[in-house]
């Protein structure tokens, strides 16, 4: 049988890396939320992002948690030009086209960075990636215990924003009611793009948080995004804590089915979770309502 | 019969191509325009009548090739019986995930992602399952005979993948013309509204989910019998759902030959880019669809049809203002 200590390891680790799934999946439940529809350039960005902070780390030398300072601004205004100047116009405010545009950026964004650095898997090697804390029955890495501090400090900040600043009060308002909003005086048009952007500066967050311990290729992203998929569905679509929750709940039962069924299998059972969750209860554990 | 006028006319001038000597590339070019135009025609039933938007009609397509070969590799089938269920196998995909997604109200994003979400189940499974050769993949044997469903001539082939151009189209006309089509819409335009007129939304779109699988799925087993080989990137891959939508979008969602333009001009850019960077460029052919996606919807949402019949209004109809409505 297995031991406690074993078990106990793969819990604690499904928690680190949960906390990233959560992060990513904070930023679409964001998205969701107040746009109403679901961003499936996502995984995309994540990639480019991913890529972003390789290069600042190959090419500047800039280490990958503190390129979290450059990438989050940066990616944040490409999220926010994307919806401005492309999704927004170009989807005539029907929620079926928004969807093809998010698509198409996908699939634009990713096939660019394959045509520029090819299939090609890289890695950084940080020189203290392999370092960490011994607490005797468990090793925890240093690279990942950073990412699950972090992630905390962004849900902090980003719940400060919502609750206590006028931008994140006219974010809430656009999402309970778009209309109301308008006639109120908010910038809808607006609102949708610093949303898009704050969805976008959280994959960015999250992909230097995860190039100190996984690689990248032009697909990389895919698989956390269909993780992260997962995540909102499980925590209800546009519900904040039910992402944190689902992020390191998935990130526990991912850890666990590899450590029992093996790792394609522990892929397959994520998506078995997600279309049974999508059938039985659509709304998700903590249902937010549409 | 003077409903199909359009129709026969299409598929007459179509057919004649292979006579007037054209070059095995040119052939090979049309059969596999052809074929993303078949599965195109698939996802238009649904998508562009039906306003259900399929991210993965992969799971269709894979699903018709895996049929068509696995069965007469592995169990011996005759190809022709093969090919048959394969459609049937692509119809019964669709309604089992129709039948769970629908019953349970899922739309818009909620359906995509379903969608996409099935193929992808799909594709993992064929990747590892031994029936379908796994990682490997599976490859039909070579016997080119008209009993096999496999031909000498690329021109029989042609003419093959026309045919089923041509059933299609025909299925697509007769479906927009009948009650069917009009509940079909009217549940597209809005759904609550349809079904508070009595419209049962549900059986429609399963209906209309079925059909739009068995066409994808005629295109996933023409693959097999033209390419002999079969792997689960190929059936169940990313490139068969974008290319299944991006056809009805460019060529014009929802009408009976966008589908067919859509398909031609899609695979012609495809080949320029080809052309222009001679092979060694991975992935930008797919940078241009991904483009051409979002200029299409941002500046001509009704597609290369929807366009067609806004400039003859223009020149048959010179009234000043002759309003062309957005739908």
């Amino acid at each position: 049988m297995l031991s406690p200590a074993i078990l106990t390891a793969a819990i604690v680790n499904g928690l680190l890396t949960g906390a990233v799934y959560a992060l990513i999946a904070l930023g679409l439940t964001l998205v969701y939320g107040v746009l109403h529809i679901i961003n499936f350039a996502h995984g995309a960005l994540l990639t480019a992002a991913m890529f972003a902070a390789y290069f600042a780390y190959r090419a500047l030398g800039i280490d990958p948690y503190f390129a979290v300072i450059l990438l989050a601004p940066a990616f944040f205004g490409v999220g926010y030009a994307l919806q401005r100047f492309v999704i927004g116009p170009a989807s005539h405010g029907d929620d079926r086209n928004m969807l093809l545009v998010t698509l198409g950026l996908a699939v634009v964004i990713e096939n660019a960075l394959l045509f520029a650095f090819r299939a090609d898997t890289r890695t950084v090697d940080l020189p203290y990636a392999l370092d960490g804390i011994d607490l005797g029955f468990i090793f925890l890495p240093l690279p990942r215990l950073i990412g699950f501090v972090t992630v905390f400090a962004v849900t902090l900040a980003l719940w400060l924003l919502m609750t206590a600043t006028d931008t994140g009060r006219a974010i809430r308002a656009v999402a309970k009611e778009k209309l109301g909003a308008e006639l109120a005086g908010i910038d809808v048009a607006h609102i949708y793009a610093v949303t898009f952007g704050l969805g976008t500066a959280c994959v960015a967050i999250a992909a230097c948080l995860l190039i100190p311990s996984y690689y990248v290729n032009p697909s990389a992203g895919n698989a956390f995004v269909l993780v992260a998929f997962t995540i909102v569905v499980l925590g209800g679509m546009g519900s904040v804590p039910g992402a944190l929750i689902g992020g390191l709940v998935i990130g526990v039962v991912e850890s666990l089915s590899s450590l029992f069924l093996g790792e394609s299998l522990g892929q397959i059972g994520i998506f078995l979770l997600f279309i049974a969750v999508l059938l039985v209860r659509p709304r998700g554990l903590f249902g937010a309502r549409a | 019969m003077k409903e199909f006028k359009a129709v026969a006319v299409v598929v007459v001038a179509m057919a004649a191509v292979p006579l007037l000597g054209v070059s095995n590339v040119t052939l090979n070019f049309l059969i596999v325009a052809l074929m993303i135009a078949l599965a195109g025609q698939g996802w238009n039933v649904l998508g562009g009548y039906g306003g259900q938007y399929s991210f993965g009609h992969a799971a269709f397509f894979g699903t018709g090739a895996y049929v068509t070969a696995v069965l007469q590799v592995r169990y011996g089938v005759n190809a022709w019986i093969a090919f048959a269920l394969g459609i049937a196998g692509g119809a019964l995909v669709g309604a089992i995930v129709g039948g769970l997604t629908f019953r349970s109200g899922l739309r818009g994003s909620y359906f995509a992602l379903v969608t996409l979400a099935f193929a992808e189940v799909l594709r993992i499974l064929a990747s590892v399952a031994p029936v379908t050769g796994a990682g490997v993949g599976t490859l039909v044997r070579l016997d080119l005979r008209p009993a096999s469903l496999q031909f000498q001539s690329r021109a029989a082939f042609y003419w093959m993948i026309l045919a089923l151009v041509a059933i299609a189209l025909i299925v697509t006309q007769r479906i927009e013309r009948s009650r069917f089509g009009v509940w079909l819409v009217a549940v597209r335009e809005n759904e609550d509204a349809a079904a508070a007129l009595g419209v049962n939304a549900t059986a429609i779109k399963l209906i209309a989910m079925m059909i739009s699988g068995a066409i994808t799925a005629a295109a996933g087993c023409f693959y097999v019998q033209y390419f002999l080989f079969i792997d689960s990137g190929l059936a169940y891959g990313t490139w068969i759902s974008i290319e299944a939508l991006l056809t009805p979008i460019i060529g014009g969602v929802g009408t009976v030959f966008g589908p067919l333009l859509g398909a031609l001009v899609v695979r012609a850019m495809g080949e320029a880019a080809q052309l222009v960077t001679g092979g060694e460029a991975p992935g930008l052919d797919l940078v241009i669809y991904g483009c051409v996606l979002v200029l299409i919807i941002w500046f001509a949402p009704r597609g290369l049809m929807g366009g067609l019949t806004q400039l003859r209004s223009r020149l048959f109809r010179p009234a000043p203002a002759a309003k062309v409505g957005h739908g």
